[in-house]
């Protein structure tokens, strides 16, 4: 008794994540560190002597492991649009999946802030009537947040299940 | 919809509360002027030593008068109307508020009847909707009227005509389960929390006491203490005296309470998650509790005692077509399990069955949580670092009481099965569900 075309739910085609928000990440990740970095060399250096500015370089190890795992983290992000429900799947070492059938979805949200506006990304959150549900897609291109944003209400309109 | 269209379609429109309610608003002010004259009893008393008797007298007549009249006016401004498809509630003296209660999205009706009202024949009536914090109440109304509105209510929302509603009149109802006073009394004896509370509340303030030697540190930690106390067993042997499940075709009906009697009306088809709670010291006389959680109800508790037989045949009514005998417990595989959580994975066992899905928890108390699969809003899996090295992984379902049931320490690959297979039967057990207005 399925209730959409079965074609679509056997196997999920995954979609990962555009590069902006590893970009905005990353970016991110460089603007903090460096000068914390050069900060601390400059610091140790002055008071303490030549040798301990190179605890400055903790930083940039943190800077290099930083730029690694949030690309792993990036790679894991990926989401499918099967015939009745939207997956999405995420996470390097504690993983998690999430499925939401599309009729009970109680409304799409697509929000943008001022950093995501500045690199043109959009995230698209799911909300049911249960809490819990943590159904957020981030770092979308605007143009495909609404093509999901409107393919979902369309979907959720003619799957609408209530309580 | 306006009011004059209402008023066409609907001869009983725009009722008032109980005479008695003015008594009860004016209880606001009047207490927190109390606050006030406690708070600054110094000035107070120098301020009223200046005046005469007479004077005195008229300042707390000036007060009464103000009360009376504020009691009054807010009673007056408070109108309730039912229409076809929603109970519409004006209050307010200077900020109006107008709340629309749509009949299809009410969760439950309770009509409560605290001690005073009680004397007084009055009662309140409680709506739960889905979605709002707090809840619209319509207190006071009299008794007969409370209950008269209730049935009118549920009768509306079941999906009667207007004129069949008013004249239906309460559903007629036929008894399910009673909890006896003893029965009730021996299983908050053998509760082992409300022993530890006891033990607790004599313990600690007199190791205070023992370690500061002061009175008012004792004083002050035992209080608290001894209010949990209370809460855990008199209070709730008051609450749940006399209790009695009812079923009727406006849903379950739950009467109880010793001084304060409240009548709570569960609809069918609301109930998002049934939990049976199996204390420890219970299971050899095979008692459980039930408790039930509805989308928007402050109503937790179905049957606070009952043996496994009863219970089951009132779960039977809220959960149609569930066999609690007949779900096939599952536990977590060992080789992993007990590397994660170490002798309390005994207590983790799953059981999917054709109309629900079910989790067992717990060692000493033992709890098993049933969802519809019609309830489900969304399905999770989770899986840590050390539960992958297991392979293992968590299935968490998502209600809309804000609930979720998590199955703990599932095998990964049966784990990710379990996530597609119970997305798929949420989705489809919704078909056959029963719709909101169960009447029609």
């Amino acid at each position: 008794m399925e209730t959409g075309t079965t074609g679509g739910t056997g196997r999920p085609e995954w979609v990962g994540l555009p590069g902006g928000l590893l970009r905005l990440r990353r970016l991110l990740l460089v603007i903090w560190a460096v000068p914390l970095a050069v900060g601390t060399a400059l610091l140790l250096g002055l008071t303490a002597g030549p040798g301990w500015a190179a605890a400055g370089a903790v930083w940039l190890v943190a800077l290099v492991w930083g730029w690694v795992v949030l690309g792993r983290n990036w790679r894991s992000w990926r989401y499918a649009e099967r015939a009745d429900d939207l997956l999405i799947s995420r996470g390097v070492l504690w993983r998690a999946q999430t499925v939401v059938p599309y009729g009970r979805m109680q409304l799409v949200e697509v929000t943008s802030g001022p950093l995501e506006r500045r690199f043109g990304l959009a995230s698209v959150q799911l909300h049911t009537a249960a809490a819990a549900t943590d159904a957020k897609i981030p770092g979308l291109v605007p143009a495909e947040a609404q093509r999901l944003r409107d393919r979902l209400t369309e979907l959720g309109e003619a799957r609408s299940a209530g309580l | 919809m306006t009011t004059e269209s209402a008023a066409a379609a609907d001869p009983a429109v725009e009722r008032r509360l109980h005479l008695l309610t003015p008594l009860r608003r004016a209880w606001v002010p009047i207490a927190a002027t109390v606050g006030v004259v406690v708070q600054q009893a110094d000035q107070v008393q120098r301020w009223a030593s200046g005046l005469s008797v007479t004077l005195r007298a008229l300042v707390l007549l000036a007060l009464v008068v103000v009360f009376g009249v504020y009691g009054f006016l807010s009673w007056w401004f408070t109108h309730y109307a039912v229409t076809d498809t929603e109970l519409r509630i004006r209050s307010g003296l200077l900020f109006r508020r107008t709340a629309h209660i749509r009949l299809d999205r009410i969760q439950a009706i309770d009509v409560t009847r605290p001690l005073l009202a009680r004397v007084a024949g009055v009662a309140k009536l409680r709506l739960d909707v889905i979605g709002t914090e707090d809840k619209d109440e319509l207190a006071f109304l009299d008794e007969r009227e409370a209950v008269a509105l209730r049935a009118e209510l549920l009768a509306r929302a079941a999906g009667f005509a207007p004129a069949e509603a008013v004249v239906l009149g309460e559903a007629p109802q036929e008894v399910l389960l009673r909890v006896g006073p003893r029965d009730l009394a021996v299983s908050l004896l053998l509760t082992l929390s409300a022993w530890g509370a006891l033990a607790a509340g004599l313990g600690v303030p007199v190791a205070v006491w023992w370690f500061s030697g002061n009175h008012w540190a004792t004083i002050a930690t035992m209080l608290p203490m001894l209010g949990g106390l209370w809460s855990g067993t008199v209070g709730r042997f008051l609450g749940e005296f006399d209790w009695r499940v009812a079923e009727s075709p406006d849903g379950l009906r739950l009467d109880h309470g010793l001084l304060d009697r409240a009548h709570e009306t569960v609809p069918p088809g609301r109930v998002q998650t049934v939990r049976i709670v199996e204390p420890l010291l219970w299971r050899r006389r095979g008692w459980v509790r039930v408790e039930l959680a509805v989308a928007g109800s402050k109503n937790e508790v179905l049957v606070p005692v009952a043996s496994r037989e009863a219970a089951q045949a009132v779960v039977a009514r809220v959960l149609p077509g569930v066999e609690l005998a007949g779900l096939a417990f599952g536990r977590s595989p060992k080789t992993g399990s007990r590397w994660v959580v170490p002798v309390w994975w005994r207590g983790y066992a799953l059981a999917v069955s054709a109309d629900v899905f079910a989790v067992r928890k717990g060692l000493l108390c033992r709890r098993t949580e049933i969802v519809p699969h019609a309830k489900v809003q969304s399905v999770r899996l989770t899986q840590g670092p050390w539960e992958r090295v297991q392979g293992l992984a968590d299935v968490h379902v998502d209600t809309g009481a804000n609930g979720t049931v998590t199955a703990r320490l599932r095998p990964a690959a049966g784990a990710a099965e379990l996530l597609d297979a119970q997305a798929a039967r949420s989705r489809t057990s919704r078909a056959d569900a029963r719709p909101d207005r169960w009447m029609t």
